[in-house]
């Protein structure tokens, strides 16, 4: 079975980047790579909620909920899914448990 | 190489080697006050384009430790031009001591005036203009930001005045000393000028970042505020080793753009320029 109940993903290690918030944007910088990312919110928000652990998106979403002001119509499991697909492709978070 | 010529330009060491005579005195002529450097950290070449073209229809291929596989040959008649543009090679492509801003940088009371922009914005005149008014010239085309101290360091190379440019440079400082007029090259005319002798003499001397300016030549005086966010993107886009030097280019950028006020400025004349350069210095720096 694939799909996002099965996805759990990590963030890179916080040791690993240097995070330096600008006035509209975020630059996070990946040591492994070299890269710079230029990012904006809720992406820096959704690192630092995902902590060291590996969580699926319904942990996120309930810690992102617990943390800020959603919107309650907001569908925040696609959202949160579709941010994390690109970080995921960015290399910032690796995912595991999709087949 | 036929003929050698080796010069010290701020931190930076070069040896420039010819198949031609020419361009290497010219070198020496305008690079009289430099010192000469006793070792090498960039080797430039100036060679026929085919063994042929050293004598019929001399046509100089620029070589050296770092070169672009495309660049098409010149005439031997901007020879000095080719040498000027492998040593911007060399220093663009391999130079790691410092993160290279594509800027002109001019001091005074001991900290800098950056300005970066595009070809045609007025930076190289600019700080050429206000090289004789006060400031202290410290570059017209790479402006060196040290990663450990955040300062920015000379280089002083010789400034390269374009089209309408050479004109004005002429008339407000006619005791200066000018190469040769080329024209027709691949940039419009050019003529280089040597800076004045205390931006030679004072070439290791460097000078804390105080402001930033984006200008643009053409538009009506405006000035305008810039983002940090963009501050850092287009920096990111006028430095040509940013990504190669890695955590110290990251560390050395984010710290400039933290620390240094940054303005956009449009003009339309070199005195509304320096009135608005006078202004925003006595504002933020």
């Amino acid at each position: 079975m694939t799909g996002p109940d099965t996805k759990r993903y990590c963030a890179e290690d916080a040791g690993l980047l240097l995070i330096h918030p600008l006035d509209i944007m975020t630059l996070i910088y990946q040591r492994r790579s070299g890269m710079t990312h230029i990012v904006a919110d809720p992406i820096p928000q959704i690192l630092d909620a995902m902590g060291s652990e590996t969580l699926s998106v319904a942990e996120i979403a309930r810690r992102i909920i617990a943390a800020f002001d959603v919107d309650p119509g907001a569908d925040i499991i696609a959202l949160l899914s579709e941010r994390l697909d690109e970080l995921t492709a960015l290399g910032l978070v690796e995912m595991s448990g999709a087949a | 190489m036929r003929h050698e010529f080796r010069v010290q330009v701020g931190p930076a060491a070069f040896r420039i080697g010819s198949d031609w005579r020419a361009p290497v005195d010219q070198m020496r002529a305008l690079y009289a006050a430099y010192p000469k450097a006793d070792y090498t950290d960039f080797t430039v070449r100036l060679e026929a384009a085919s063994p042929l073209r050293r004598i019929i229809r001399p046509s100089v291929a620029i070589k050296g430790d770092y070169m672009l596989p495309d660049a098409a040959p010149l005439p031997l008649s901007q020879g000095l031009l080719a040498a000027e543009m492998g040593m911007n090679l060399q220093m663009a492509l391999g130079w790691r001591r410092q993160l290279i801003l594509h800027a002109s940088a001019v001091e005074r009371g001991g900290k800098a005036l950056i300005m970066t922009g595009t070809s045609g914005s007025g930076k190289s005149t600019l700080s050429a203009m206000l090289g004789r008014t006060g400031w202290r010239f410290m570059g017209d085309e790479f402006a060196l930001i040290d990663p450990v101290t955040g300062d920015a360091v000379p280089y002083p190379r010789l400034i390269s005045l374009k089209n309408d440019a050479i004109a004005a440079m002429v008339h407000a400082a006619p005791d200066a000393i000018f190469g040769p007029l080329m024209r027709g090259t691949p940039k419009g005319d050019i003529r280089h000028m040597v800076p004045p002798p205390q931006a030679i003499a004072d070439m290791d001397v460097r000078a804390k970042p105080a402001l930033l300016l984006f200008p643009r030549y053409g538009y009506e005086r405006a000035i305008r505020e810039v983002g940090a966010g963009e501050v850092f993107m287009r920096l990111t886009q006028a430095s040509t080793n940013y990504v190669a030097l890695g955590e110290a280019g990251f560390a050395a950028l984010t710290r400039f753009v933290r620390d240094v006020p940054a303005r956009a400025i449009d003009y339309q004349s070199g005195e509304q320029a320096r009135a608005l350069v006078a202004q925003l210095w006595d504002e933020l720096a």
